[in-house]
């Protein structure tokens, strides 16, 4: 898979081979090269779950939002604007209860010294009541937004608890993508991934293909998701794939265990092993991004 | 190939028209199994059925929206509270096939799954 991103040159993984050097702890910076030969960068951060407690898989639940928060703000170059890509909080029953951890969420995240952040909802924010607090504090969950020649499209694809884009969003989407021109770079933000990597897992979205169809067309355009909880790249036809690793816990790899729970085991020789953010690199000419995977710290 | 069905009404219609035209041929003696679907858990949990015997899986929740897929025997349906949802299944090969709720329910959401074990 990653042979077949090389040979059609359109990104480099930086963060999988050599190039990319981290500092351990939280005081590791940006790629200099990385940030200089772009156009611009922002930085992915997702499955916060702020709220959830497990100390098995992460005793440190409570720090490890904060500690990322330190981490981008400790970044040498700062990133054009950062967006959250689901599952910033987790899952209550409670609306009360809801609203307060989005709440905190927001407090902490407003401690990033970044202007711009872009927010979608994951299934734990928004499938229980269909996105209603989500858009109370992040407004809507389905836009589109353009920075420095590169179109970026948010899509919602756990509002509806069966993951399903759904029609009126599949005919926004094709409205907004009719203003394109085909070789506009184009980065679209999702939760889920839009194609099938494993669903016997919740990991795929039911009416995914339409969106990946109505992509085709455009000849640059890379899909950047969460959900998944670890890092995982995937083209469909020219249309390239990454989920980025979480800040809660690492989920198994797609199929290595009968279910996809329990979670990877938190690690008291590695703490916070698997967790960390994306820098992505963005061209408004191809290649259209550049991905660098950041740990929280070092493994 | 299992047929989903949302609407008893319409089910039950074609259940009706089906009789006419097969008189008494036995179809109305398929068995139907029920099943509730219900934060975290299916009950029952394991459903038994033989090979090659037809039989009509109804389906309902309890509480809110799940899902029932048996991605091993081709079949996905929505289960909801107050509606029985039913859908037709002749098993075709023996073996045990894992059916999960597919629609996110909440936490513990990724537990919820249940077994059909088709014997021969
Ligand atoms: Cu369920």
């Amino acid at each position: 898979m990653l042979d077949d991103l090389d040979r059609r040159g359109f990104l480099k993984l930086a963060g999988l081979g050599a190039g990319v050097t981290f500092a351990s702890g939280l005081g590791f910076k940006a790629d200099p090269a990385l940030a200089a030969d772009s156009d611009f960068y922002f930085v992915q951060l997702t499955d916060t779950h702020w709220g959830f407690s497990g100390p098995k898989v992460n005793p440190e639940a409570l720090n490890t939002l904060p500690k990322a928060v330190a981490a981008v703000n400790a970044l040498a170059t700062p990133p054009d604007f950062i967006v959250f890509t689901g599952d910033l909080t987790h899952t209550t029953d409670d609306p009360l209860e809801r609203r307060k951890r989005m709440a905190q969420f927001k407090a902490i995240v407003g401690e990033l010294k970044v202007k711009t952040i872009r927010y979608l909802a994951g299934e734990h924010d928004a499938s229980l009541d269909k996105g209603e607090a989500f858009r109370e504090f992040f407004g809507e969950m389905h836009y589109a937004f353009d920075h420095k020649g590169v179109h970026f499209i948010a899509l919602d694809n756990v509002s509806d608890p069966g993951a399903k884009l759904g029609e009126a969003q599949l005919d926004w989407l094709k409205a907004d993508l009719a203003k394109q021109k085909p070789e506009q770079s184009i980065v679209v933000l999702t939760h889920r991934p839009l194609f099938d990597l494993y669903p016997d897992w919740d990991w795929a979205t039911q009416d995914g293909a339409k969106a990946i169809d109505l992509l085709m067309p455009y000849k640059n355009v890379a899909v950047l998701y969460g959900h998944i909880h670890q890092e995982h790249h995937k083209m469909t036809q020219h249309i390239a794939h990454h989920a980025a690793t979480s800040l809660i816990f690492p989920q198994p790899a797609p199929g290595s265990q009968p279910k996809r729970t329990p979670p990877v085991e938190w690690d008291p020789a590695h703490p916070f092993r698997g967790l960390g953010f994306r820098e992505i690199a963005a061209k408004a000419k191809v290649p259209a991004v550049t991905l660098a995977e950041v740990p929280l710290v070092k493994a | 190939m299992p047929i989903p069905r949302r609407r008893c009404a319409l089910f039950l219609l074609m259940g009706i028209l089906g009789l006419g035209l097969l008189g008494r041929s036995g179809a109305e003696e398929r068995p139907i199994v029920h099943i509730t679907a219900k934060r975290f858990e299916y009950e029952p949990p394991v459903v038994k059925l033989k090979k090659g015997v037809p039989v009509t899986i109804e389906l309902t929740a309890l509480d809110r929206q799940h899902g029932f897929k048996v991605p091993q025997l081709g079949l996905r349906v929505d289960a909801w509270p107050g509606e029985t949802t039913r859908v037709e299944l002749i098993p075709d090969k023996s073996g045990t096939f894992e059916f999960v709720c597919d629609v996110f329910c909440g936490s513990g959401h990724e537990d919820m799954d249940g077994k059909i074990i088709v014997e021969e």
